[in-house]
């Protein structure tokens, strides 16, 4: 055995473990701050097998993507919403917990059933390697092309939903209390919600 | 340019005729390249900390540091050692793992993002072919530790430091990673090599500062805002606001963030004088210099002078950027959070994406000099 196959078996065991762990730990764990840390870890893991795989471009893209957008965007959810409190106690919690970890198992058996029967063609098709950065472009500007922009019109109308949500002056009236928004102040202060009481 | 230094080969070629396996060889050369730019990095620090006190200090009609060492020259090594004998104190009630964890994932990017600087032809320690890609990418994981270090540290203030740090990092990536996509357009490739390869031909003249004038500009602004130097240092503010996320960091951990920074100003400046100085190239070509004087290209007393030259050209353009970058500190008042916000959305993004535009345009006209 050489010692690059050595290195990429170490390599694999230990970013499959990293992967699997993490994963577990994103679902299972208590505090949702340590989750999402753990889902970047997972985002991470994910990163080095694409470069295990020879596909550097999609693992760097991987890490601006998931890594450096989604994940942060998650934390930045997380941070400003920042209670450190534990939740209300759901009723029929173990139950519902039984029935999730159920679903899980049935898709994570229906996978497995679904990798073991595929009939696989080893060994799969030669990498490409650096090359893999001007053959993604190809694709994505002829045969994926309707793919890729209605991806960017999904994300258009994710943004205009979100500059809707966080500017209430587009609005003629307030959409909590009802009445009629003023269109000079972003943030207006709130009628407190227990004026009528003494 | 086939005829240039290349250090692995002849490196492994002597361990081999000691009678040394190939494989053996290269495993024995793998880590000399990481180790050499792991410490050029860190002694460029501390060449950076000196400057940057004695510059400070120049511009403030000051003597600046002058005991240790000749002209203060020890001075960044005492407060490196400093920093290394304080106590580490972990705040009560704070997260200790996420706490330690942070810096390290602020500063593990940036020494990281070294792979891909080059200092000639083959002296670099990876051309990979994504080069360029590969340190925006990189870039970006570091937000994750800045609000891991915010909210770890159980303060307010860290956690809102946290949050504009990040905040900052993010909004500034976007032009910045426009700007480098002109550059990469133009080059036709992302490895940083074909990036400088693509500038050679008439020295001075062919490097891209001249084709890209508004990305140098805006690259040049991005970059200081990615490492948070002033105008855009919000998230530290040493005169005016507690540190931020660097509030509740003492002894090893904070000389952790302080490396990071001015490992990632070294960073930055190296990364401009490749994509728009022309890399290790000298201003006069060195084919046209060797030409002149009669010698040919490939000998090896030449080919190691033309390799030392790239090398002080690389890290001389650098440094030129570093000593702005640290006038710029005295010289410019700092920007608020919505003048910096603003400044990035509203003026650089809109700005990159009409030179973006522009590039392709010349590019498509005049495919001699914009790359075809």
């Amino acid at each position: 055995m050489t010692i690059a196959s050595t290195t990429q078996q170490i390599c694999f065991a230990v970013l499959s473990l990293t992967l699997v762990v993490g994963a577990f730990g994103v679902v299972l764990l208590p505090n949702i701050v340590y989750s999402a840390f753990l889902l970047g870890g997972v985002f991470l893991s994910v990163a080095g097998l694409y470069l295990l795989l020879n596909a550097s471009f999609v693992a760097a893209a991987q890490i601006l993507v998931y890594v450096g957008a989604v994940n942060v965007l998650i934390l930045f959810a997380i941070m400003l919403v920042n209670k450190r409190e534990d939740l209300s106690a759901i009723p029929g919690l173990a139950v519902r917990r039984l029935l999730s970890a159920l679903v899980c198992a049935g898709l994570f058996v229906l996978l497995v059933r679904v990798a073991f029967t595929t009939p696989w063609a080893l060994p799969g098709p030669a990498s490409i390697g650096e090359e893999a950065t001007a053959r993604i472009g190809e694709h994505l500007f002829s045969d994926y092309l309707l793919p890729f922009e209605l991806a960017s019109v999904l994300l258009l109308m994710a943004m205009i939903g979100a500059i809707v949500l966080a500017r209430r002056d587009v609005f003629a009236s307030d959409v909590i209390t009802g009445e009629p928004a003023d269109q000079g102040l972003l943030e207006k202060a709130r009628t407190p919600l227990l004026t009528s009481k003494p | 340019m086939v005829n240039s230094l290349d250090l692995q080969a002849s490196f492994e070629a002597t361990l081999e005729g000691l009678g040394l396996s190939p494989g053996a060889a290269h495993l024995l050369w793998l880590p000399l390249p990481m180790v050499l730019v792991l410490v050029a990095a860190v002694v460029g620090v501390l060449v950076n900390v000196w400057l940057e006190r004695k510059i400070s200090a120049a511009v403030q009609q000051r003597i600046g540091p002058e005991y240790a060492g000749a002209l203060g020259i020890l001075q960044p090594m005492a407060d490196g050692l400093k920093l290394l004998f304080k106590e580490d104190i972990i705040p009560a009630r704070a997260d200790g793992l996420l706490f330690t964890l942070g810096p390290v994932l602020v500063l593990v990017p940036v020494i990281l993002s070294w792979l891909v600087v080059p200092f000639g032809q083959t002296m670099l320690i990876s051309n990979v072919g994504i080069g360029i890609f590969l340190w925006i990418a990189l870039s970006s994981i570091q937000p994750i530790g800045l609000l891991m270090s915010g909210y770890a540290s159980n303060n307010k203030y860290s956690l809102l430091g946290g949050l504009r740090a990040a905040a900052q990092s993010i909004s500034y990536e976007i032009p910045l990673a426009l700007a480098v996509l002109a550059i990469v357009m133009m080059s036709n490739s992302l490895s940083t090599v074909d990036i400088v390869n693509q500038q050679t031909g008439a020295g001075i003249l062919s490097w891209n500062i001249w084709r890209q004038p508004v990305g140098f500009v805006i690259f040049w602004i991005c970059a200081l805002a990615e490492c948070e130097r002033l105008p855009f240092d919000l998230p530290e503010a040493e005169e005016e606001l507690v540190a931020g996320y660097q509030t509740e960091y003492a002894g090893m951990k904070f000389a952790l963030f302080y490396l990071g920074s001015y490992i990632n100003l070294v960073l930055s400046a190296l990364l401009v004088s490749v994509l728009y100085l022309g890399g290790w190239s000298f201003p006069i070509p060195v084919e046209w210099l060797a030409g002149w004087l009669g010698q040919p290209l490939d000998a090896a007393p030449v080919q190691v002078i033309t390799a030392s030259l790239g090398i002080v050209m690389t890290v001389l353009k650098a440094y030129l950027l570093v000593f702005f970058a640290i006038l710029l500190r005295w010289t410019v008042p700092r920007v608020r959070i919505d003048q910096l916000l603003d400044l990035g959305w509203k003026f650089l993004l809109p700005i990159a994406l009409v030179n973006l535009l522009v590039t392709a345009g010349l590019k498509l006209a005049f495919p001699g000099v914009f790359g075809g």
